[in-house]
């Protein structure tokens, strides 16, 4: 069974006209919202997004915006109690040296 | 890890590291899971040596999470490599690129610090495809002269990977989120909010001494006994279950999902254990719905798919009701003490 997030609530916007191709994009995204079609990139599974941002990290021509970040509630709990953007620190104990 | 040995041309100490793992390094990979010393799991950065590799042997980057290291090269069995481990400070490829220490900067710092243009006779590196959220490739590439290949996302599809002339299938390409996924996260999902489970426990072994009468010890023992169960049974349910029946269960949001299983629990409870007591029921209904709701939710951030603007706006609508709901039923809870 295959597991889907809600719809219509992702950031992520291809612009097709600065596209180049090159097929980063498809390559890295782990969810295969993208698909190359005819020497271009095509969104073809938008609500598979997890906005993690591989894609327009390396799209060598900023051809896709999204706004990152880690979907998790807790992160989003630490963020509002510390009036920051959402706090990752799982396994990044804050006691422990190297952190 | 074996003993130490100096890298072909270069003045580094170079690692030769074994592809089978020890008996101390399942044990450790066990603890981990388990959330034992999860924060100082580490390896040193730096490069590795595996199966006697050569100048055009290929290198494999990876985290300085010991978990991520040791299952990258027990996959290698066969395959001369070198692996450059970056400094993720003891976190993971996926979750390290997230926070950035998997990334552009760190990999170039580290291909400089480790001397690998001295060691190697390319300028090929093979990363994780989950690297990707935090490496440019082509920043990389202009920056350091090394082109970045994204491999597959795991690191049991490498050799298939490379023997496919570095070609990955969709397949490989995929995040999954399997049963085995899940069941491995469980140990930690139910240890990390454990602390709140004995707080709520030990806040209703007290409440349960309250009637009319004030305060009775007798009564303690026997309603919080009772009360301690039915907490146990909807922490068992948000941390363990709701994680493993995640496709299983209606709806998308997690917070909805923890609410459907909060509801299942309350009817078990109710069937196995009717007391007779509507109003009791009742507000343990609006106690263990917030509590299954809460701890599902939770899970997001251990999930493979879900992203921060979904999140967001499930936790709008759930916070609010989850906390509303549990206030409710604590005060209904202790009226009925009561009546």
């Amino acid at each position: 069974m295959k597991l889907q997030y809600l719809e219509d609530v992702v950031t992520l916007e291809l612009n097709v006209d600065k596209c180049i191709g090159c097929g980063m994009c498809v390559a890295v995204c782990p969810h295969r919202v993208f698909q190359l079609n005819n020497k271009k990139a095509e969104i073809i599974d938008r609500d598979a997004c997890m906005e993690c941002g591989a894609c327009s990290r390396n799209c060598p021509v900023e051809a896709i915006r999204v706004k990152t970040g880690v979907g998790c509630a807790a992160a989003v709990i630490q963020g509002f109690i510390q009036g920051t953007d959402p706090v990752c620190d799982c396994g990044c104990d804050k006691k422990t040296k190297g952190c | 890890m074996s003993e130490p040995l100096i890298g072909n041309n270069s003045a580094c100490l170079i690692n030769n590291v074994s592809t089978t793992l020890s008996k101390q390094d399942r044990l450790g990979g066990w603890k981990v899971r388990w959330g034992i010393n999860r924060t100082s799991y580490i390896v040193e950065p730096g490069i590795y040596a595996v199966n006697n590799p050569d100048s055009s042997s290929v290198v494999l980057v990876s985290a300085n999470y010991k978990l991520s290291f040791d299952v990258l090269r027990s996959q290698l069995a066969g395959l001369k490599a070198w692996i450059l481990v970056l400094d993720t400070k003891g976190i993971n490829v996926w979750c390290a690129a997230g926070k950035g220490t998997f990334g552009t900067e760190e990999l170039i710092n580290r291909i400089e610090v480790s001397g690998l243009t001295s060691v190697v006779n390319h300028r090929k590196l093979l990363l994780p495809q989950l690297g990707a959220v935090g490496v440019c490739a082509h920043e990389v590439r202009r920056r350091s002269g090394f082109s970045v290949i994204y491999g597959p996302v795991r690191a049991s599809d490498i050799k298939a990977f490379i023997d496919a002339g570095m070609k990955a299938t969709e397949e490989m390409r995929r995040v999954k989120f399997s049963f085995y996924d899940r069941l491995v996260l469980t140990p930690v999902e139910f240890i990390n909010s454990l602390k709140y489970l004995l707080v709520a426990i030990v806040v209703f072994f007290l409440l349960s001494g309250l009637n009319q009468e004030g305060f009775s010890r007798e009564l303690m023992f026997r309603n919080g006994l009772g009360s301690s169960i039915i907490l146990f049974t909807a922490y068992l349910a948000g941390t363990i279950a709701g994680p493993l029946l995640l496709p299983w269960i209606p709806g998308r949001s997690f917070a909805f999902k923890g609410a459907i299983l909060g509801l299942l629990v309350t009817a078990i409870l109710w069937y196995v254990a009717w007391t007779g007591n509507w109003a009791n029921t009742l507000s343990w209904l609006l106690l263990v719905l917030p509590i299954c709701s809460y701890l599902v939710m939770n899970f997001t951030g251990s999930s493979t798919y879900t992203s921060l603007s979904g999140v967001k706006k499930e936790m709008r609508v759930a916070v609010p009701l989850q906390i509303i709901s549990a206030f409710v039923g604590i005060v209904f809870w202790v009226i009925v003490r009561f009546i």
